[in-house]
């Protein structure tokens, strides 16, 4: 408020004790306090969630959760083929959805004289990015899982590659804006040819950002329940092949917390926590990166 | 920017050779940038024409009526939408009562009130809070909140709001915690920090010289925001909770845990029902191929698709207007 303090009439306004001035200054204090309640609720509901998760979720941390598969209530089972099964979908989903991503955010960025259609896959790209996650389900069952006869990892990749490019493309694209004119001119004053000049010199000088936005999208994905239930559906047994159906956590987790037997819910509570940690720390990281790369460009 | 290559081969006759390799490379690099934009565009055409289709059967079946009918009974293969819709849209209606007076305050909280330090830990916070994945907050929600609800909030609001002529009739019912108003309660949570999000990045994107005349004039923080930042960033204020609508709207796992999933219409906030996405969730796996149960369940889809794409629709055009530069 130093700018009321300068101007003296200003100052004279807000002290003079007017029934007008009174009553601005309550709506301004009321307003201020609900903002502080605000921001503290939804800071608690925060706080909510990870405190249920570390309470109920670490008593399940073991060796055990991790080496062995799961299996019928009762007998002691573990998360190993969930876990593997997740890690193999989501890192198979960015290994195609990386370079398709990048070089559809190369094209909105670069290719500004294909005119209409630039802002049409741009417009698309954004719709992708928000589209119900249930949807790509849908589609890539009909177009994978049915004409196939069985579900499979393959098909849950390829959903999870369907959420994972729009967030690619997006960060792609912000990032190559970015990058100076004036870096892009001294490139073809060189004589480098277009994609040699995007490719080594405008990706390279991208490269902290894009890599934000992968990681980013591979937190986004790795939490991802609704597109699995019909393309991967879950498997029981340790399982690496694509071509069968594959167990993965989060559709672990939602099969357990909805069962009746103790030792699942608390699987699925472990799960849960398992989860989040990775989904947290990984976008923590990211952040953290885009902050350090940002402030290295200053 | 792709101009300036090809003026420079033109002009360029001495390293000929060179400049044939890099229009070359230009054309080939030029074609699989194109493949790839215009793959996105298959996708999504593929995603409509695929859900289309797969309903058609369903939407042939029962006509318009499909959209107006609450029935869905699986043994006398009569399905229905409305059950759906209505929980689809009710659920969204509560979650964004909650979350954008919650989003509005945290984000005027960031940018006019908090110390600067403070500012950028609190809203990694909140960032946080959209990452957490959905079935965490599903399975929160039906440990946690369902209880919490059934044996507090649903009993207290019985009994001062339910005997309320008009709004009365919003809590009446047994309080079962699961239902309409958690579903409802779950999605504001996980929506506000997008909303927040894009209020605070408006907010703080206003110019400077607008607020400090304001201020100059002698208006209090909260005049400001109502009368210059407001105004001025309405229409992207106006998109960011279109985008938080579009989310809540096919949010599926977390209401799946907690919306209690039963074919019921009704104006009871407490009795359970279910929405589009969590009645696909949970029937699909039920469903046998080629049924006209799994092509209502396409139907359905398609019509959730509608309606988030024209929200996401709305979302973008607001946006594109509103944040200017």
């Amino acid at each position: 408020m130093s700018v009321q303090k300068t101007s003296p009439a200003v100052g004279d306004g807000w002290q003079r004790g007017g029934a007008q001035a009174v009553r601005r200054r309550v709506v301004e204090r009321l307003v201020s306090v609900l903002c502080y309640v605000a921001t503290m609720v939804v800071l608690f509901l925060l706080f909510s969630i990870l405190w249920t998760l570390v309470v109920r979720g670490g008593a399940g941390l073991s060796l055990s959760t991790f080496i062995h598969s799961t299996a019928a209530p009762g007998s002691g089972g573990g998360l190993a083929n969930a876990i593997m099964g997740s890690c193999e979908q989501t890192g198979l989903a960015a290994l195609i959805g990386t370079p398709v991503g990048m070089m559809i955010g190369i094209y909105l960025s670069e290719f500004d004289q294909d005119g209409r259609i630039v802002s049409l896959v741009r417009f698309v790209s954004d719709m992708l990015l928000s589209v119900p996650s249930i949807l790509v389900g849908l589609f890539i069952y009909l177009i994978v899982v049915e004409p196939a006869g069985h579900f499979s990892g393959m098909a849950g990749t390829l959903a999870l590659a369907v959420l994972f490019v729009p967030i690619v493309v997006r960060t792609t694209e912000d990032m190559l804006r970015l990058v100076p004119r004036a870096m892009r001119e001294a490139a073809y004053a060189l004589g480098a040819p277009g994609w040699r000049v995007i490719l080594s010199i405008c990706l390279r000088s991208a490269r902290g950002g894009i890599m934000t936005g992968v990681l980013l999208a591979l937190a986004r994905i790795s939490g991802e329940t609704a597109p699995l239930l019909f393309t991967s559906l879950g498997n029981l047994n340790w399982s690496t092949s694509l071509n069968e159906p594959m167990a993965s956590l989060p559709v672990t987790i939602y099969q357990y917390a909805g069962s009746a037997y103790d030792d699942w819910v608390r699987l699925a509570w472990t799960g849960a926590l398992l989860i989040t940690v990775a989904v947290l720390a990984t976008n923590i990281v990211a952040r953290w990166w885009l902050m350090r790369n940002g402030s290295a460009q200053q | 920017m792709m101009e300036l290559p090809s003026t420079l081969t033109a002009r360029d006759g001495t390293a000929l050779d060179r400049n044939a390799h890099g229009q070359y490379g230009d054309i080939i690099f030029g074609m699989i940038a194109r493949l790839a934009g215009w793959s996105i565009l298959l996708v999504m055409a593929g995603i409509v024409i695929v859900l289309v289709r797969g309903g058609w059967s369903a939407f042939s079946t029962f006509g318009p009526a499909f959209i107006t009918s609450t029935a869905w009974n699986p043994i006398s293969h009569n399905f229905g939408a409305a059950t759906s819709i209505f929980g689809t849209l009710a659920t969204t209606v509560v979650a964004l009562a909650f979350a954008v007076p919650f989003a509005f305050g945290v984000a005027f909280w960031l940018v006019e009130l908090a110390p600067a330090t403070l500012a950028r830990f609190i809203e990694t916070a909140v960032q946080l809070l959209a990452a957490v994945p959905s079935i965490i907050f599903g399975m929160w929600g039906f440990f946690i909140v369902v209880p919490f609800m059934a044996h507090y909030v649903e009993p207290v609001l019985t009994h001062y709001l339910g005997h309320v002529p008009g709004i009365g009739l919003l809590f009446h019912g047994a309080p079962y915690g699961t239902g309409l108003l958690s579903g409802g309660l779950i999605l504001a949570i996980m929506v506000t920090p997008f909303i927040c999000s894009v209020m605070t990045d408006v907010f703080v994107s206003i110019p400077a010289v607008l607020k400090e005349s304001a201020f100059g004039l002698g208006a209090t923080r909260w005049e400001v925001m109502r009368k210059i930042v407001l105004p001025w960033s309405r229409q992207a204020v106006m998109g960011g909770i279109m985008l938080g609508t579009g989310r809540a709207l096919g949010e599926t796992m977390a209401v799946t845990f907690v919306i209690g999933n039963s074919n019921h219409l009704g104006w009871s906030l407490f009795a359970p029902g279910n929405t589009i996405a969590s009645l696909i969730a949970l029937e699909f796996p039920e469903s046998a191929a080629g049924s006209l149960k799994l092509s209502a369940l396409l139907a359905l889809g398609a019509i959730l698709m509608v309606i988030s794409f024209i929200t996401l629709a709305c979302s973008r055009i607001f946006l594109r207007r509103g944040i200017p530069g």
